[in-house]
């Protein structure tokens, strides 16, 4: 599931929103992930840098003029340009340019040798970690733990007389030091993966643990796996040029760090010899690290967009501001449309056409499908439509108002004191680091700047109005000690807590217990009579309707084709929608009456 | 003889925290299920209900009881033993958004546990086709991937994978309560269906009593880990006994605001009565 971190979204989870995108996404996502990284301008030019060098190294024994060692005493420091000693000759009469050449292979090796072992040994350590019981996950997360103590670099400097000087051998153990990092990534996806119902289904198929784990764990970490291996490669590649820097190891093997400690002692002698390695190394490690920010991008999507705070919903329509009113309505939605960007760019319509209307102190149930576009149209009155939501026409009129247009601080003021909201998954709605007392109270404060004692006797009142038993306890209570419905609870007493004029339920009692709902149900009724406010619910279930609504309007695929008053929709339903959907409700006297079936061909 | 028997099924948690108490969640659950037979698990949250499903899949190990299926007990069950009965006992989960590998075409999900258990790809192809074929999806899906269909249609690639193997029990773990009402009926109607052609037998988990009403020869009624009453569909459903039954029959509204209004009342008055 994705979280949506935007702001206007952040209270108000916008579920039914995503079937709405993504519905007409399908075709970008079937685009091959190669095909997307390419595209990516920065992940291209890295790309390409990095293949047009580590293929320059590849032909090294074909183009390079020198052998890397092979020292000439004619030509120490010579200058740039000398022949046959392209970028001149270093401090004991090697040539530079071969040895930069040389040097391109030893990185690749370098990063070669140390990602594969980190990969190997993070991999498998995070596969098995996050997948197995929790014996096996303490004993891999303590062998990690110990590894990530261990000091990086001075380690492999200690080590120097086991691995010979040999900086192959150096990145082999430097890859163990990497795994940890590895094993991080790939533990807590696996973590997040192994409760997935398609991991449990591929258990219950009777696929092995290493079937399972490769096929489909793997597949689903893959991705930030090969982000991670970009970085690392990186991370080798400047190791190992350190480590040479610092003349540990054998100082027969080329390198970018041996070269840059060579110009370094002959900086004041010939500042260019510091120049060419330091470059290259310095393109290749930059490289790698914008590849993998390109990749990250890509493959997780994660690029930030800029958004346009408090500017309120964006409208492209014309708002007629000063069109007919009617006095005796509260919410009056005219000709409503709502779009969001398809695939091609071209605006998709979710919401078409609405007409909608509201007295005061009404109930109107607003009935649909998944996609049908009614929590659309409950959002745009909140004004709380996500940023990528085009308001392509109509008007909102609340209390004589129009809505439409209105910028944030406007609808801010609105939302809470005249127009509240219930949401359908109560404890998404509250901040699991805060007492449920102390976000009411705040709410309540914001709506009414009401003095801090005061609003706190308020909310207590609430909490018990609300048929909470303690409410003491419930007003000191974090979210996480509270039941779903209790949560419920305490936000329809912050929806009320303003006496709001009208009220928007979003399928208030989906998420709970039948025998909760009824409670939840019975609450927001007598609420109803007693503040006298109007009620917007939307939802799905015919039986909640039947409960509480005075009106119901019926929309499909973003339209409503039905609306009346409760008893006569639900009496004679005119519209073929609304007699389908009635029809398919599961009724209290259809009980299955043919006997257990015949057992055919399965001998037992 | 019945085909799956549950008996004095125990099932506890750890607790949280070091050497914490184990919670039970499952205080000795005795419930069979016979051949071709759908037998419906109701029960609010935490009652326990998708616990017994889990059980009985060997997804969660069990703290006591037994549990049995066709004779054999199965509860202590592990590696190649347990995997051995993956052809016998299925599974349909609730969320179908879920329970399909998003990154692997309907073909691979429906031909991996045909493959696995030894049927050759030519095979699997053909069988995948006629499993599509039964569960009413077109033969194009075989190619197309979990996201480019619509909820009721995954529930439809779930059924068929369950029904892969040819098992002889599914269980079922809320499998329409994520769907739309229209596709909820059409989705049933496809469980009942596949019920008449193959004789398979179904534990059918849900909260919804409506929905099990629709489905279930017989009704078992979970109350925070109890199981409170068992009986046929019809008298479960309609003339309960216990009081949670009537309290949970009475909660559910139904689609008609007259009807509902009486229901309200009944169930205040009943509420009263046992205040």
């Amino acid at each position: 599931m994705s979280t949506s971190d935007d702001p206007t979204t952040q209270t108000v989870r916008t579920h039914s929103t995503e079937h709405v995108i993504t519905a007409g996404a399908d075709a970008s996502q079937r685009t091959p992930t190669w095909k997307k990284v390419i595209r990516d301008p920065q992940a291209a030019i890295t790309i390409g840098l990095l293949a047009a060098i580590f293929l320059i190294g590849a032909l090294t024994p074909l183009i390079a003029p020198h052998g890397p060692n092979d020292a000439d005493l004619s030509m120490v420091n010579a200058p740039v340009g000398t022949s046959g000693y392209l970028l001149g000759g270093d401090e004991s009469g090697r040539d530079i340019f071969s040895r930069l050449l040389h040097s391109i292979n030893t990185a690749a090796i370098s990063a070669l040798i140390g990602t594969t072992v980190a990969l190997i040994v993070g991999v498998t350590g995070g596969l098995v970690g996050g997948y197995f019981n929790r014996a096996t996950q303490s004993i891999t997360e303590w062998t990690f733990a110990l590894l990530m103590t261990l000091p990086g670099v001075l380690l492999l400097i200690i080590l120097m007389p086991v691995t010979g000087g040999d900086y192959r051998a150096t990145m082999f153990v430097f890859g163990f030091l990497l795994a940890p990092g590895i094993y991080r990534i790939v533990r807590n996806l696996v973590l997040g993966v192994k409760n997935e119902l398609y991991v449990d289904a591929a258990r219950v198929s009777g696929l092995g643990n290493v079937r399972i784990l490769g096929r489909h764990v793997l597949s689903i970490v893959r991705g930030p796996i090969i982000i991670a291996a970009a970085f690392m490669a990186g991370s080798a590649i400047a190791v190992q040029s350190g480590l040479a820097f610092l003349g540990v190891g054998s100082t027969e093997i080329p390198s970018f760090g041996a070269m840059i400690s060579s110009g370094f002692r002959n900086l004041y002698v010939a500042p260019a010899q510091f120049l060419w390695p330091s470059l290259l190394l310095g393109v290749i490690t930059a490289s790698l690290v914008l590849l993998g920010n390109a990749l990250r991008d890509t493959l997780e999507g994660s690029k930030p967009k800029a958004k346009k705070v408090g500017a309120g919903q964006r409208v492209v329509a014309d708002v007629e501001r000063d069109g007919p009113t009617d006095p005796d309505a509260l919410l009056v939605i005219r000709d409503l449309g709502i779009a969001y960007p398809g695939v091609d760019g071209a605006p998709n319509e979710v919401v078409r056409g609405v007409n909608l209307s509201l007295a005061p102190g009404d109930v109107l149930g607003l009935v649909g499908e998944s996609g049908s576009g009614k929590t659309q149209t409950a959002f745009s009155t909140l004004g709380v439509l996500p940023s990528e939501a085009v308001i392509t026409g109509g008007s909102i009129r609340f209390d004589g108002r129009e809505l439409l247009g209105l910028d944030d601080t406007s609808m801010a003021a609105l939302r809470g004191s005249a127009i509240a909201y219930i949401p359908q998954e109560p404890m998404s709605n509250l901040d699991p680091s805060f007492r449920v007392g102390s976000q009411l109270v705040e709410g309540l404060r914001a709506a009414t700047s009401m003095p801090r004692k005061d609003a706190k006797a308020r909310v207590i009142a609430l909490l018990d109005r609300c048929g909470i038993v303690d409410p003491q306890r419930t007003f000191d209570a974090y979210p996480h000690e509270i039941s779903g419905g209790m949560a419920q609870r305490v936000l329809i007493a912050g929806a009320v807590a303003s006496r709001p004029k009208l009220l928007i339920a979003d399928e208030p009692t989906t998420a709970l217990d039948v025998t909760v709902q009824a409670e939840i149900l019975d609450l927001l009724r007598d609420l109803q009579h007693e503040l006298g406010m109007a009620v917007l619910l939307v939802t799905h279930n015919f039986g909640v309707v039947a409960d509480i609504c005075d009106r119901i309007a019926v929309m499909k695929e973003g339209e409503i084709v039905e609306n009346g008053a409760a008893e006569e929709i639900f009496g004679a339903p005119r519209h073929e929608y609304t007699r389908m959907l009635l029809g398919s409700i599961l009724d209290e006297d259809a009980v299955r009456t043919d006997p257990p079936a015949a057992v055919k061909g399965v001998a037992s | 003889m019945s085909l799956l028997e549950l008996e004095d099924l125990r099932v506890s948690y750890p607790g949280r925290g070091f050497r914490a108490r184990h919670v039970e969640v499952l205080h000795g659950v005795s419930l069979d299920v016979d051949h071709g037979e759908t037998v419906g698990l109701v029960g609010e949250s935490g009652s326990g209900k998708t616990t017994i499903g889990r059980a009985v899949l060997g997804l969660v190990r069990p703290s006591g009881g037994s549990i049995r299926f066709a004779s054999q007990e199965i509860s202590g069950l592990h590696g190649r033993a347990r995997r051995g009965l993956a052809s016998h006992i299925q599974v349909v989960f609730q969320d179908p958004y879920t329970s399909l590998n998003p990154s692997m075409t309907i073909g691979d999900i429906l031909a991996e546990p045909l493959v696995v258990h030894g049927a050759t790809s030519r095979d699997a192809r053909s069988r995948v086709r006629s499993l599509l074929d039964q569960v009413g999806l077109p033969n194009d899906a075989i190619d197309r991937l979990p996201r480019e269909f619509s909820g009721g249609q995954r529930q439809r690639v779930a059924i068929a994978r369950a029904l892969a193997p040819g098992p002889q029990l599914i269980v079922c773990d809320e499998p329409v309560s994520a769907l739309d009402l229209s596709t909820q009926a059409r989705v049933l109607d496809l469980f009942v269906d596949i019920q008449r052609e193959t004789g398979v037998s179904y534990l059918f988990v849900s909260h919804d009593l409506g929905v099990v009403r629709h489905i279930s020869h017989r009704v078992a009624v979970l109350y925070r880990g109890d199981l409170v009453e068992t009986g046929d569909a019809a008298t479960v459903t309609s003339t309960p006994e216990h009081p949670y039954t009537q309290r949970l029959l009475l909660a559910a509204p139904v689609a008609d605001p007259a009807r509902q209004r009486e229901k309200r009342e009944e169930r205040k008055r009943l509420l009263a009565a046992h205040a």
